[in-house]
């Protein structure tokens, strides 16, 4: 068994006599094909392999190789040697062994021209999708019977009430890091008594709301993407749709409704929590004693910015919920398609989460709310 | 082929594999001798992956012993295994290809992992022929498996199987969900493998097709152990319940006529 294949040349008459000797296996083959390879190409050859140990397909397809290239004749093969030889032989034809490859110009042409196709059918497609989910609605609405409130009210279990803790915690921190990091930068100018104003405030109308929606997007837009996706895969949504129950009742609407009702409670136990959080903060390390911050939120916290909050939340679940049922519809194929759409719907999720924010901020400025 | 070497390639003894309470095998032994085929059969649910698992060593069995190439695999650590991995192939049931690999590469992986060394260009041959003997088009090689039909992704699943040259197959249910040409092709692929290149077959499947056509003997799970192991007709031949329904159901006997009609002709 041990030992590397070799070869010893000689000439004998007008033949070139190559004997091999060692086993001719995959794993003892060495540099042999190398030096094959380089071989003078003269006379006809004769490989002799009564020297050879054993043999497997790779070294039948050295000693097949090379009777192609120098016209050889071989001699000294066992029965199963030659078995091996013609079995090689008969697999030798032209195999493509790698994909073409365009040009690297080309190719990122492509992409991009791909992506915005992508992006601009997934913008078509959740509209169409939102048209949908609108359509039936209405039709729940027509016949109340067939909503689902057991898959409603576990949706709300699942969004709101099992997200309770981890928000909770990510609130409180939030809340500890505005106040510390706006005490530091206030107390430059001596304006330490207006972190309470900036806890209550950036809480209220922004960070508690945005802070949730990204989390919401995280746990629960990918949750959907990932179930209804498999159901995909699984082709129960089309046993689904052959009973005649539609997929958009049964799976999208309690997910879409959840998400819609949750978020402004979520976003404000998040506010909440963020201004105790902060509130905790300023009593240890500016001496604000609770009953005074609570008394100067409510002086510096308008109710409009309370308002803001309650009107962006069940957008933002609108989207993000949407964003989630649509892209897990979208599965088709394989499991990978299930996690490269998770991860797309929780990326649009937060994108579109992000955009409309922006939106939310200029057009509740102009009128007035500041 | 050293014949000298042991005839008995794999040696199973009193092996036990439990999941919680549920035990799916007792005390079984099994052997399989060189240069087999070996059908495996038994009704759903009696461990039949499960014992091709602990052989392979993907599924540590709570007692038993297994020897493969008269070589321990229970316990023994991963450096050592290799050696012993390097011997055999596997065909997964699905085919199991590396998704983001082309069907060459995935026949590559094997080499390059044992055999830094080789160079590109034989390992491309080496992938090539490897490819046309598994009986996939020529065309096959730069394909991702995402692009092949379940057929071809169990043919290009064998050709990674045999990228080592092993000198023992196992195939995990190869004609399931083939159709009934592409499976008797199949079948007829494995048995040609088979003869060519002096392999052992340890083969589990629900097809009696494939028991009838290709298997030297055929190992029964029942009762988790292997009640009987034998050829068709020393099965048969046997007062065994579930035996006697698997081949002298209307489907074994559908199989068996063809079988006889087909050897008549």
């Amino acid at each position: 068994m041990t030992g590397t294949a070799d070869f010893s040349e000689s000439v004998e008459g007008d033949r070139h006599v190559l004997r091999f000797t060692g086993p001719l296996t995959l794993a003892r083959i060495g540099a042999l094909p190398d030096r094959l390879e380089n071989l003078e190409n003269g006379r006809p050859m004769t490989l002799d392999l009564s020297g050879v140990e054993r043999m497997d397909t790779v070294g039948a397809w050295v000693v097949h190789r090379l009777t192609r290239r120098n016209d050889a004749e071989v001699t000294g093969a066992d029965p199963h040697m030659e078995t091996l030889l013609e079995q090689v032989a008969a697999a030798d034809q032209p195999v493509k062994v790698r994909p073409d490859r365009t040009p690297p110009l080309y190719r990122v042409l492509g992409q991009i021209g791909g992506a915005t196709a992508t992006a601009g059918r997934t913008m078509l497609g959740l509209i169409g999708f939102f048209g949908a989910l609108l359509i039936s609605c209405w039709n729940v609405i027509l016949h109340p019977r067939r909503f689902r409130l057991n898959a409603v009210t576990q949706q709300f279990e699942l969004l709101g009430i099992h997200s309770l803790g981890i928000i909770g915690l990510m609130s409180f921190l939030v809340g500890i890091v505005i106040a510390q990091q706006g005490a530091v930068q206030l107390r430059q100018f001596g304006a330490e008594v207006f972190t309470v104003n900036l806890i209550g405030r950036s809480s209220v109308k922004e960070l508690g709301i945005l802070m949730t929606a990204i989390m919401v997007a995280g746990r629960s837009g990918s949750a959907f993407a990932a179930q209804i996706g498999s159901m995909k895969l699984a082709e129960e949504v089309d046993a689904m749709r052959t009973i005649g129950v539609s997929p958009m009742e049964a799976l999208v609407i309690p997910r879409v409704m959840a998400a819609v009702l949750m978020m402004p409670m979520l976003g404000f136990y998040s506010a909440l929590i963020a201004i105790i959080g902060g509130g905790l903060f300023c009593w240890i390390d500016l001496d604000i004693p609770p009953v005074t911050f609570v008394q100067r939120i409510r002086e510096v916290v308008p109710m409009t910015d309370l308002w803001q909050m309650l009107i962006k939340a069940p957008v933002f679940g609108l989207i993000i919920a949407m964003a989630g049922c649509f892209q897990g519809l979208q599965v088709e194929g394989n499991a990978e398609e299930v996690g490269l759409r998770t991860t797309s719907a929780v990326v649009q999720g937060i994108f579109l989460v992000i955009v409309l924010d922006a939106f939310f901020a200029v057009f509740f400025t102009s009128v007035g709310w500041l | 082929m050293a014949v000298s070497e042991a005839e008995t390639i794999i040696e199973v003894r009193g092996l036990r594999n439990s999941f919680g309470t549920q035990v799916v095998h007792e005390n079984l032994d099994l052997d399989v001798r060189r240069g087999e085929i070996l059908g495996v059969v038994g009704g759903s649910g009696t461990g039949k992956s499960v014992l091709m698992r602990s052989i392979i060593g993907l599924q540590l069995p709570d007692e038993g012993e297994i020897t493969v190439f008269g070589e321990p695999m229970i316990g023994r650590d991963e450096e050592e295994a290799k050696h012993v991995r390097r011997r055999w192939g596997i065909l997964f049931q699905g085919g199991a290809l590396f998704s983001t690999l082309t069907v060459a590469e995935n026949v590559q992986v094997p080499i390059r992992e044992y055999f830094p060394a080789i160079d590109q260009k034989l390992l491309d041959e080496i992938a090539s022929y490897k490819i046309v003997m598994s009986g996939l088009p020529a065309e096959a090689g730069p394909k991702y498996p995402a692009e092949l039909s379940g057929g071809m992704k169990k043919r290009a699943g064998i050709a990674r199987a045999l990228a080592l040259d092993p000198e023992l197959l196992f195939l995990d249910e190869p004609t399931a969900g083939l159709d009934p040409i592409g499976a008797a092709a199949f079948d007829q692929l494995i048995k040609e493998l088979q003869k060519a290149l002096g392999l052992t077959v340890f083969l589990i499947t629900h097809d009696l097709d494939t028991l009838y056509a290709i298997c030297d003997r055929v190992a029964v799970l029942a009762d988790r152990k292997v009640v009987a192991v034998g050829t068709i007709p020393e099965l048969l031949a046997l007062d065994h319940e579930w035996i006697q329904e698997y081949f002298r159901g209307p489907r074994g006997r559908a199989a068996e006529t063809s079988v006889r009609e087909s050897a008549e002709a």
